[in-house]
């Protein structure tokens, strides 16, 4: 039996100080010939959390996998909440919730006979601090199933199923939850409440979360770090402003002049509208200053990266010049 | 609470929700219909013709292997798909991200299945026994025969179902990896047509799977001492049929758990969204 060997849940769930919940140290993938993964590095820490960005192919599916344990790499460090998934036990999986995307499973089932069933699992790795399963009714209203607790999954719509995946990913109460995509396909009133959810499960249940999206005003809004994944390593690590700074793209300022409009992109925008302001006065109207956006910074970056290393200024011209 | 005891009882569970989901179903009600209609029409159109050699009533002799080769279509086929399936729909990985999942899983599967032959055997069994006479000679010795007989041959047949399902690249590929091979065991194993008019090596290839041993138990449970002269070598040879269920049983012990885990190990989203998208691209 496994449970003996391993530490007591009890105690591993409690915060141990500020050790990181992943740790990844020149994580690398090759299938057959082909490179995936170039030796990725990062840290999660407790509570915070963290997007994966990055263009398709990039490796992100690839490096959540690797986390999750359902996925052996080829070389690197990786440890997460303290084991190494690819050889971590079953007490290890009862603290990781993972957020699958289901298309035609369990259709006889129901959500509550479902969630119930699958939440049976965790009910051993129960703690004082942390109780596990999640209490059925309130996890049911938490994702919006309540009326649809007692029908067929067969008979959800495509929305709804996606809220019983992240239901059946948050059953066990993980300490540690990944989302590959989650709101892929939501509408957007799906995807606010998602977002509500997401929040409400790191400042109420202090989970940390690692999620990869295509969605950069998702990543923005989310997110307290961002990192993008690009050509197998990852290129950016930071807040959205931080990378807005690192990347150092230009504002842009709009104005009109006598009933003309103007654009202009600059590094700093402060001196440029004060003298602005100076040679023109009175006449400048619909002044508009626009920073960076996470999609600017994210479009910069990669390029950077697929033009393979050359001087950013030279990027910066090929971004402008492709808008 | 120990987690794995926890996990077998949760198996259990899942096996008896999923058997008394099936049961309700109107698509496993339409199964088990029809292989009744098409077993009880076969054996009525042929009600009076005699078996050569003996006395005996053509539905008396075929019943109990009819049955014998139902259950062992069953018992391979049913999980075989049933795991294949869920292989592709994510059902595995749903467990396999469950601490213990998996041992959940496969009791479920386990027990699912095993309870999946009462509703076939009854809905042949009733309507024989009230259409036809004489279909068992053996009593209350006989039923108990009956009983292990089937018992022995879940065994050994149900590990060879999961190991198809297990190894099959997709769940189209259950048809003429799992599906071809049985119905030719069924050929072959004396339940259509006698055995011993087949050629030797034919007879050979037969006895070495268990689905002869079943067909075999089950006619020694329901037919009265005398047919044993129709068998080869003139008796039931029980004790062999004992011998052979179980070796098949050892040898799927021993085998599925590796197979399994092997199988097991490499679901991951990406390849249950691979498989989402080759089952719905319909031309390859």
């Amino acid at each position: 039996m496994t449970v003996e060997q391993r530490p007591d849940p009890s105690k591993a769930t409690e915060p141990t100080g500020d050790e990181p919940v992943v740790e990844v140290r020149d994580l690398r993938m090759r299938y057959g010939t082909h490179d995936v993964l170039t030796g990725v590095d990062f840290e999660v820490r407790r509570g915070e959390v963290l997007a994966l960005l990055g263009p398709n192919g990039a490796g992100k599916t690839t490096t959540i996998e690797i986390l999750e344990g359902f996925r052996a790499r080829s070389a690197g460090d990786v440890r997460v909440l303290g084991s190494d998934p690819a050889h971590a036990g079953e007490d290890w999986k009862a603290r990781v919730g993972v957020v699958l995307q289901s298309w035609r499973d369990h259709p006889r089932w129901t959500p509550r006979r479902l969630l119930t069933q699958l939440g049976g699992f965790y009910a051993p790795y129960s703690t004082p601090q942390r109780r596990r399963p999640h209490d059925l009714d309130a996890l049911l209203q938490t994702v919006g199933l309540t009326e649809l607790a007692d029908q067929k999954i067969a008979t959800l719509s495509g929305g709804q199923r996606r809220r019983l995946d992240v239901a059946v990913g948050i059953v066990g109460r993980p300490d540690l939850l990944f989302l590959d995509e989650p709101t892929a396909g939501f509408d957007p009133h799906a995807r606010r409440e998602f977002h509500n959810l997401v929040h409400r499960l790191s400042d109420l249940e202090q989970t940390t979360i690692l999620l990869t999206t295509h969605d950069l005003d998702e990543a923005e809004k989310l997110a307290d770090r961002i990192l993008i994944l690009a050509g197998g390593r990852i290129v950016a690590d930071g807040s959205a402003d931080q990378l807005a700074r690192q990347v150092a793209t230009d504002a842009q300022v709009t104005w009109t002049l006598d009933g003309e409009r103007f654009v202009h992109a600059t590094a700093d925008a402060t001196p440029f509208v004060r003298q602005l302001f100076a040679q023109h006065g009175e006449q400048v109207a619909d002044l508009e200053v626009r920073r960076a956006s996470l999609e600017d910074t994210y479009m910069t970056l990669v390029a950077q990266h697929e033009l393979g290393g050359k001087p950013s200024a030279e990027v910066r011209l090929f971004t402008e010049g492709a808008r | 609470m120990n987690a794995t005891t926890g996990a077998i009882r949760l198996g259990l569970r899942r096996g008896w929700t999923e058997f008394m989901q099936s049961i309700r179903s109107a698509q496993d009600q339409g199964y088990f219909l029809f292989t009744a209609l098409a077993v009880l029409g076969y054996l009525i159109l042929r009600r009076n013709s005699e078996v050569e050699g003996s006395d005996l009533l053509y539905p008396t002799v075929a019943l109990p292997s009819i049955l014998g080769a139902l259950i062992a279509f069953g018992m391979v086929i049913g999980p075989a798909y049933a795991l294949a399936m869920e292989r592709e729909d994510g059902t595995l990985l749903r467990l396999k991200a469950a601490p213990h999942g998996l041992t959940g899983y496969f009791t479920g599967q386990l027990l699912f299945h095993s309870l999946g032959m009462l509703p076939q055997l009854l809905v042949i069994l009733v309507p024989s026994f009230l259409l036809f006479d004489g279909l068992m000679s053996g009593g209350l010795g006989g039923w108990v025969t009956m009983v292990w007989v089937l018992v022995l041959g879940l065994l050994a047949l149900l590990p060879i179902g999961m190991i198809i399902g297990a190894v099959v690249p997709n769940t189209q590929k259950v048809g003429s990896w799992g599906m071809l091979p049985v119905i030719v065991l069924a050929g072959i194993s004396g339940i259509f047509y006698p055995i011993q008019q087949l050629w030797v090596w034919v007879q050979v290839v037969a006895q070495v799977f268990p689905m002869y041993w079943l067909g075999l138990g089950m006619r020694s449970a329901f037919l009265p001492d005398e047919a044993a002269a129709l068998e080869i070598g003139g008796s039931w040879r029980t004790g062999m049929t004992v011998l052979v269920l179980l070796l098949w049983t050892v040898i799927g012990a021993v085998l599925t758990p590796a197979v399994l885990r092997r199988m097991s190990r490499r679901q991951s989203g990406s390849q249950v969204e691979a498989a989402r998208q080759s089952a719905t691209q319909w031309v390859k």
